[in-house]
């Protein structure tokens, strides 16, 4: 089964919500498995708040496109093709260094995302995005100290984020594209154009990482289509994980 | 007391499902209530955090409980603005959250940047006491400290 949503305004609520559920579920795959308990149920307790978002965002999608789907039709009965996510948020944990890396480009990206998003012409979006903000902020408050503990840590934890900054840096690129979608919703009002999100992502990561005696590497290589529906290798199968139970039951309530 | 009365004391009554020592008034989820000419009931509700796993729970016991006083058309509604805050939790919920063993959330306006002011431990109410994760078994938990005491406590961080 395939989901399209129809309308500029929809189109673009659809990539933020599928940012969310999208980061969510990666984060949520550390339950269990990180190296301390405090980290477990920070990295949980960020997924969940992520996920709601996500939910908030999927019930506005529902009233826009006029067709009042529920938050699951859109989590679990899309294939890999009508998710419009980033590749960033997709990226593999690989190790807690990727993972705190990716965590803190992504934090950064959606606290300036939110914080724009406050003042949309949506009320709905507005409203979630004020929550969003307020939980976003701690989100990007435990990536950087994570950032600077072990970037400026032993030379094994350093060189761990030096290599898990050089995998993830080049999918940075696709967060600031503009598009005819980003265009419109940009001149109605309902939200930042990508681009102007840049100089204030820039600021913040630049200093983060200078703390942290880490570099952003010089990519030439700029991988892009999360917002087409195109995705990497690793999407399909986290995809095959999350929807199982729900396509293997269908309707099955408890 | 008029029946909107009654209706309020009743869903302003119930636990709330994570922290049953405190009531969903007590937390200002319970926004507001009110009831038409044919009997039928509105209720708002509005969640602490955007994935709140308890709100679910706390829609259907607000359902049920008016329900169970004999207004039947009863609907509930969850309101996302203005966004909950730690603001709106009462006096009573705040001495009830130090009863518990929960250091309540420090009243003032919520800053980004900066948040100063002592929390203090419930057990000891000494202020010098420091955080050991900005995450704990709830999302609107962190956990702490005492230096004084050495008990590990939760906060309920400013929101």
């Amino acid at each position: 089964m395939t989901l399209v949503v129809a309308g500029a305004a929809a189109v673009y609520t659809l990539r933020i919500a599928d940012d969310c559920l999208v980061l969510s579920h990666r984060l949520a795959q550390w339950s269990s498995w990180a190296p301390a308990l405090e980290d477990d149920l920070a990295l949980t307790n960020i997924a969940l708040d992520l996920l709601g978002q996500a939910r908030g965002m999927y019930a506005r999608i529902a009233e826009l496109d006029g067709t009042g789907r529920s938050e699951d039709d859109y989590a679990f009965l899309r294939g890999e093709r009508a998710f419009v996510n980033c590749q960033l948020v997709e990226q593999e944990n690989r190790d807690f260094a990727t993972t705190m890396v990716r965590q803190l480009l992504c934090s950064t990206y959606q606290l300036a995302q939110w914080q724009a998003l406050t003042a949309s012409t949506d009320e709905q979006v507005a409203a979630v995005a004020t929550k969003a903000v307020k939980e976003t902020a701690y989100h990007r408050d435990l990536a950087t100290d994570w950032t600077l503990r072990l970037g400026d840590g032993t030379d094994e934890s350093h060189h761990r984020m030096e290599h898990a900054l050089a995998a993830l840096w080049p999918f940075t690129a696709e967060l600031f594209e503009s598009d005819a979608v980003t265009r419109e919703v940009a001149a109605l009002g309902v939200g930042p154009d990508p681009g102007d999100l840049r100089p204030e992502w820039d600021a913040y990561i630049t200093r983060v990482l200078g703390d942290a005696t880490l570099t952003a590497p010089e990519v030439s290589w700029r991988p892009t289509g999360g917002r087409q529906g195109l995705h990497t290798e690793a999407f399909g199968y986290m995809l095959a994980e999350m929807q199982h139970v729900h396509r293997s039951f269908p309707g099955v309530t408890w | 007391m008029t029946a909107i009365d009654e209706i309020r004391r009743i869903a302003g009554a119930i636990p709330d499902p994570e922290m049953p020592a405190l009531t969903i008034a007590d937390l200002g989820i319970l926004r507001d209530v009110r009831m038409d000419g044919s009997g039928h009931v509105d209720v708002d509700i509005t969640p602490t955090y955007s994935g709140c796993p308890a709100l679910d729970v706390i829609r259907e016991d607000v359902e049920r409980c008016i329900r169970d006083q004999g207004y039947t058309d009863v609907a509930v509604r969850v309101v996302l603005s203005p966004a909950w805050t730690t603001e709106w939790v009462s006096e009573a919920g705040r001495i009830k959250l130090r009863e518990y063993g929960i250091a309540p959330p420090r009243q003032q306006q919520f800053d980004l940047q900066s948040l100063k002011i002592a929390v203090e431990c419930p057990r000891c109410d000494s202020p010098r006491t420091h955080e050991l994760a900005h995450f704990g078994s709830t999302q609107c938990q962190a956990v702490r400290r005492c230096d004084a005491c050495g008990e590990t406590f939760p906060h309920f961080k400013e929101h």
